[in-house]
């Protein structure tokens, strides 16, 4: 982990790729390698919301699980920043990674991981207590997020295995807003979602960006990318590597 | 400076010629929960007994952060001493019940027992306490006076949760302890260990052949395999992006429900 002073008047970003590379070897398949990122530059900054753009194949969600520490660095520094420190989660520890998980970065992917027993509203809160909110407050602010992402009341304590796939991804997002980290990724969030709930999903992003968090994301509905994005950026661009 | 509450150093154990596990060396933070999980005769529960001081190792040591802060090598507690850390501070749950409880014994029994081990003496006090810990464990207030000759192996588990977790300990090693239990009585089980070491900000080792009890209940995980450790790292980034070639067989042999 590296540390460092930063002056408050210097705007800096808070993720920033630096020459990320990433290639699965895969052991199964006779050693063959499967290259993801050739050499990745990318800056994000306090109140952006980055868009990730290119195919599907080009590594846009490899590039947001590296930051998230989900996925291993061949090379390069993935430095964020949370006031005066900078961590690269490169090379940081897994307990690194986890203080960072916990204070710094969220990420919505689109799935979410089903808790056996645990209701919907809890699975929300639990996620709030855990990024730093009191009880009471997590809990509250779970049935805020809940209702305004219209997920029926009646649901609230009910496990969200058996949910549709559009409720389970609302209780996702709720549970990835819910603790306001700085540092926001966001893996197709709107994926299953209606025009309605969509729209709602914008509006959290946009409150977010207002607060100065610093977004990251992979938006496949043209609308929603077009409401959100302050930046699109081509992942394409990232197979080669590029020169220093 | 590490303020770890467990250190494990250079650990090796063989049977004869035969290689328990070798060189094994982690740390443990309070509050963490480290996975161990590979194979059978991978060597994760001859490690686990190393670490509890069942067996003792050819080789390296284990120490741990006492209450009073200070770091103790465990080869070097007075007998009464050892085993009075293992009755309070630590906590031991088995895959066979039987090893880890008193089948003779109430339910009631088995918890106030480990709580009089503890230095409880008055017995409405124990009673009440081992009340609860039932209760926190689903157990109901009904089947109390049963021996858990008479529970189901999910129930039995609970019961082994309760006995190690009512002295208020601060590590717990698991070895399988969902094994062999009907799926439904598993994820109730795992729902229940969860919701306790969160709770109660436990420290856990547990060892696993089951890289989805991994996945839901650890921070760390420990890749073993013929005796060694093969891969070790942030549990999501070992399974989902694993890097040695057994790791990535382990990983793609689960099948998805």
């Amino acid at each position: 982990m590296t540390s460092a002073k930063i002056t408050s008047a210097t705007i800096v970003p808070a993720l920033e790729f630096r020459d990320v590379a990433k290639t699965f070897t895969l052991h199964l398949r006779g050693g063959v390698q499967l290259p993801v990122m050739g050499g990745a530059d990318l800056a994000v900054y306090p109140g952006e919301c980055v868009v990730l753009g290119g195919p599907s194949g080009a590594g846009k969600s490899s590039l947001l699980k590296m930051a998230y520490g989900n996925y291993r660095c061949d090379r390069g520094t993935i430095l964020v920043r949370d006031g005066e420190t900078v961590t690269d989660v490169a090379s940081a520890s897994p307990r690194e990674v986890l203080a960072l998980r916990r204070h710094t970065i969220s990420y919505v992917s689109q799935f979410l991981r089903v808790i056996p027993r645990v209701g919907a509203r809890e699975v929300v809160a639990s996620a709030g207590r855990e990024g730093g909110l009191a009880a009471d407050r997590a809990l509250a602010r779970a049935e805020e997020l809940l209702s305004c992402l219209n997920l029926p009341e009646r649901l609230w304590d009910l496990p969200p295995a058996t949910f549709s796939g559009g409720e389970q991804q609302r209780v996702n997002i709720a549970r990835g807003l819910i603790a306001e980290r700085p540092i926001l990724l966001l893996d197709e969030p709107t994926a299953s979602l209606d025009a309605r709930n969509r729209a709602v999903v914008v509006e959290l992003i946009r409150a977010r960006q207002a607060a100065g968090a610093a977004l990251l994301g992979i938006f496949h509905d043209t609308d929603v990318r077009e409401a959100v994005a302050t930046r699109v950026v081509d992942v394409t661009a990232f197979r080669q590597r590029q020169a220093a | 400076m590490s303020d770890a509450l467990l250190q494990a150093r250079g650990l090796t154990k063989h049977y004869g010629a035969r290689l328990g596990c070798a060189d094994v060396s982690f740390d443990l933070d309070p509050g963490e929960v480290l996975a161990i999980v590979g194979e059978s005769g991978s060597g994760k529960s001859t490690l686990l007994s190393l670490v509890a001081t069942e067996l003792a190792p050819d080789s390296g040591s284990v120490s741990y952060r006492m209450r009073d802060g200070v770091m103790r090598d465990l080869s070097r507690l007075s007998e009464a001493e050892r085993r009075a850390l293992m009755r309070t501070d630590w906590g031991f749950v088995r895959q066979d019940a039987r090893q880890g409880l008193r089948m003779a014994v109430s339910a009631g029994g088995n918890v106030g027992e480990r709580l009089m081990g503890a230095g409880a003496r008055h017995y409405g006090t124990i009673r009440g306490t081992a009340l609860d810990w039932l209760a926190k464990v689903e157990i109901a207030a009904d089947r109390v006076d049963d021996p858990p000759t008479r529970f189901s192996g999910g129930m039995r588990q609970r019961l082994q949760i309760a006995r190690n977790l009512v002295t208020g300990p601060r590590l717990v090693l698991m070895d399988e302890p969902t094994s062999g239990l009907d799926v439904s009585v598993q994820a109730r089980l795992l729902d229940l260990i969860r919701g306790l070491v969160a709770e109660l900000g436990l420290a856990v080792i547990i060892v696993t052949h089951d890289l989805a009890v991994a996945r839901l209940l650890s921070h760390r995980v420990m890749v073993m395999r013929a005796g060694r450790v093969i891969e070790t790292g942030l549990t999501d980034q070992v399974l989902d992006d694993p890097a040695e070639p057994y790791t990535q067989l382990l990983v793609s042999s689960v099948l998805a429900a």
